[in-house]
């Protein structure tokens, strides 16, 4: 095992509380004159209580799209409050862009929201989709450091039950290791001190570095130091139309959900992070995305029936996911392709499916009451997509001045996982920069993020 | 620490003291029986044919008061309140503003009255609920941002006084090593920070000031495991005038809460820890 490899493993947590970052922790800009901050939004000191109008005069049209102009900052809209927007919004101001950020619902509501919770450590991807692990066991490593408090870092285990599971092992732990991935084998006893509720008829046991993370509160930590640091969000704010002059993007025209007010938001450069519904924001601008949507079910029973995540040791699959949250435990998932990014209908079968297929790893789950059955969409990048699993969910950053038709001043950024969401950021990040000429490196693999609780007070 | 006095609510509770208190009792228990496996699954593939009415509070910027829009809506079996109003954002009328996330009672954002009683939507079948309209509202005591979605502003302004960390340590079964050198498992605090408590509390209707059910157990989850914190602001916390002695032991929060954190007990843990505490003062060996 590296030394790197080694500080990953589970066993250097240390003792003690965890340090929480506090609003003296806030990820400390540089000084003025090489920062120009952008101004906070005027939402704050709202005396009615209800919602303040968003003021059109606070994001002017640009002098000259696309020219990163004297005056100030250039100005990035964001479309789309998930995980990617909202880790999008937090790069780009720390790289002294001006942000503003709208979303139709509340921030993380979804495809981010709705996801399993777990922290992939990639090896569930080692197998299928090399790339796709690597980067898990990038991201995973960087948001215990950035998010720390976020996340229950208690490892998890895929598990062997049947001979087929079992000659599978040596093709995954090899290339767990080529991935820099460390795994340990733990024999059928020492699995089951871990987790009792396992099937006491399982072979053998490997831990990986998975974790579980809270699906809403880690992203909106993303949020909360994006607005601290000047960032505009604006949830309940939907995009009807992408404004243009010529074939370039100006900005966006947006309706203001409560009051029903629709007004123009202007911008150097629009970036579409609207996950599922990237196609249609697309759409809005006369552009063709690729992208094929791959719902899953989920299941909440009641019950925290582990404390590690438990897979099952096979390639990925149906119902192979077990992770726990709070006093909850989160079953997942299945995969099928559909056409609406929308609240797709759950097929007769996949409740069953996923409670006999995760019932086989922990027996207890098969009497489990069901408190909740939901899905969550992914947003496949259609250019390399197979099925709803193969190796088709990379990162996918699309400039589309680079088009066949070219249109610029748009961005989309597609494809990825939660996991992934500060990378997809990055990836958007630096294409927008480059678009803009602005000279910033990425800066979010270092900056502790706020907590949570400071979304509420930023 | 100082605890950042909660501003009051913008938008005044609308009912009187008297109906917070006279939450219907006859709601079902928000538990229902598990799906017999057997049984063919109908999601919500073959809903109802009409579908139950939600009575929906409505309220904008500028609006004098909340009024209610009903709509019908055919909901599935297992369909859920929050199933309910999604469908209805989508097909019936987009403006309806409303706050989800996680979709399985994790993330808290969906806290609502759903027949007077606070609910988690996303938790609430709609199933389970008396026959008849439904009646959907705002949690009370805090800001409405339109419809049913409320800025928890004030809520953070008092839980986060306690300075509860979002983790906590495991619950270590006694004999049973961690993983390899850890020293617990860790998890997740239970309160998932949705603002039932403080909604369906008369206390907190009576006097905005009052810290709140929720914030009352985050400091007594702190003074239960302190992990070498120093307690005496949590104490000063609970001490203080509208804080653990203006509680007059209603119950409603531990009634409503989702997650099992009980709150009533954790004030009457935090009064005993306080008393207990003056009392080794009082004969010098208080901390």
């Amino acid at each position: 095992m590296s030394p790197e490899a080694r500080a990953f493993a589970g066993d250097q947590v240390p003792p003690g509380p965890k340090p929480i970052p506090d609003e003296k922790s806030v990820p400390e800009l540089e000084p003025a004159d090489t920062w120009t901050l952008v101004e906070a939004s005027a939402e704050d000191g709202d005396a009615a209580g209800v919602t303040a109008e968003p003021d059109p005069e606070a994001n002017p049209e640009p002098a000259h799209p696309h020219v990163a102009v004297s005056s100030g900052p250039p100005h990035v809209l964001i479309i789309g409050g998930g995980g990617t927007g909202g880790a999008l919004a937090h790069d780009l101001v720390l790289r002294g862009l001006r942000v503003t950020l709208v979303e139709r619902g509340e921030v993380t509501s979804g495809a981010t929201g709705r996801h399993h919770g777990l922290l992939h450590s990639g090896a569930r991807y080692v197998t299928t989709d090399r790339a796709a692990a690597v980067e898990c066991v990038v991201e995973n490593k960087l948001l215990r450091r950035i998010a720390p408090g976020s996340l229950e870092e208690n490892d998890g285990l895929f598990v062997a039950l049947t001979d087929e599971d079992a000659e599978f092992e040596k093709q995954f732990t090899e290339a767990c290791w080529q991935c820099a991935l460390p795994n340990k084998r733990l024999t059928r006893d020492e699995a089951l001190r871990l987790e009792p509720g396992l099937n006491p008829g399982l072979l053998f046991a490997i831990q990986v570095p998975d974790a579980t993370m809270d699906a809403m509160r880690l992203p909106l930590r993303f949020f909360a130091t994006a607005r601290r640091n000047g960032a505009d969000v604006r949830p309940f704010t939907e995009v009807v139309g992408i404004t243009t002059s010529g074939r370039t993007v100006t900005g966006a025209k947006v309706r203001d959900i409560a009051s029903g007010r629709e007004y123009e938001i202007g911008a150097d450069v629009v970036v579409n992070a609207a996950g599922p519904w990237v196609g249609r924001v697309a759409g809005l601008a006369g552009v063709k995305v690729g992208v094929t949507l791959s719902p899953g079910v989920l299941l909440a029973v009641a019950g925290r029936r582990c404390n590690m995540v438990v897979n099952r040791l096979h390639p990925p699959g149906d119902g192979d996911i077990v992770v726990p949250q709070r006093g909850r435990t989160i079953l997942g998932t299945t995969s099928w392709i559909a056409d609406d990014p929308a609240e797709p209908v759950i097929p007769t079968g996949h409740v069953e499916t996923i409670l006999r297929e995760t019932s086989a790893l922990l027996p207890g789950l098969a009497q489990a009451e069901i408190l909740a059955r939901w899905t969550a969409v992914r947003p496949l990048v259609t250019s390399t997509a197979g099925r709803g699993r193969g190796p088709a969910r990379e990162i996918e950053c699309i400039d589309h001045a680079a088009d066949r038709k070219p249109t610029d001043g748009l961005v989309t950024i597609a494809g990825g996982k939660a996991t992934t969401m500060r990378a997809m950021a990055e990836a958007a990040a630096n294409t927008v920069c480059a678009k803009l000429g602005v000279d910033e490196p990425c800066r979010t693999g270092e900056v502790v993020l706020l907590p949570h609780t400071a979304w509420y007070n930023a | 620490m100082s605890p950042r006095k909660p501003k009051p609510p913008a938008v005044p509770a609308e009912e009187p003291l008297a109906e917070g208190l006279a939450a219907p009792a006859e709601v079902p228990p928000a538990v229902p029986p598990a799906v017999p496996a057997e049984e063919p699954l109908a999601e919500s593939v073959a809903p109802r044919a009409e579908g139950p009415t939600f009575r929906v509070s409505r309220r904008r910027a500028g609006d004098d008061r909340a009024h209610f829009d009903e709509f019908r809506v055919a909901v599935g079996r297992e369909d859920t309140v929050l199933d309910a109003l999604i469908a209805i954002r989508e097909t019936k009328d987009p403006s309806l503003v409303i706050r989800h996330s996680c979709m399985h009672g994790s993330c808290g954002t969906c806290g609502m009255r759903i027949n007077g009683r606070e609910a988690l939507a996303c938790d609430t079948k709609v199933a389970s609920l008396r026959a008849g309209p439904i009646t959907v509202e705002p949690v009370a005591n805090q800001r409405l941002v339109a419809d049913l979605a409320t800025d928890m502003v004030d809520f953070y302004a008092r839980f986060e006084a306690a300075g509860l960390p979002l983790v906590r340590d495991a619950e270590k079964s006694p004999g049973r090593p961690g993983p390899a050198g850890m020293l617990a498992f860790e998890r997740l605090e239970n309160c998932i920070e949705c603002g039932l408590c403080l909604s369906a509390c008369p206390i907190a209707r009576a006097n905005h000031d009052y810290i709140g059910p929720a914030a009352l157990a985050a400091a007594a989850r702190v003074v239960e495991e302190p992990r070498g914190r120093d307690l005496g602001p949590v104490r000063a916390l609970a001490g203080e005038h509208d804080s653990v002695w203006s509680c007059r032991d209603a119950m409603e929060c531990s009634a409503v809460c989702p997650a099992g954190v009980d709150p009533a007990r954790a004030i009457l843990t935090l009064r005993r820890h306080l008393a207990a505490n003056g009392a080794r003062r009082l004969f010098g060996r208080g901390d």
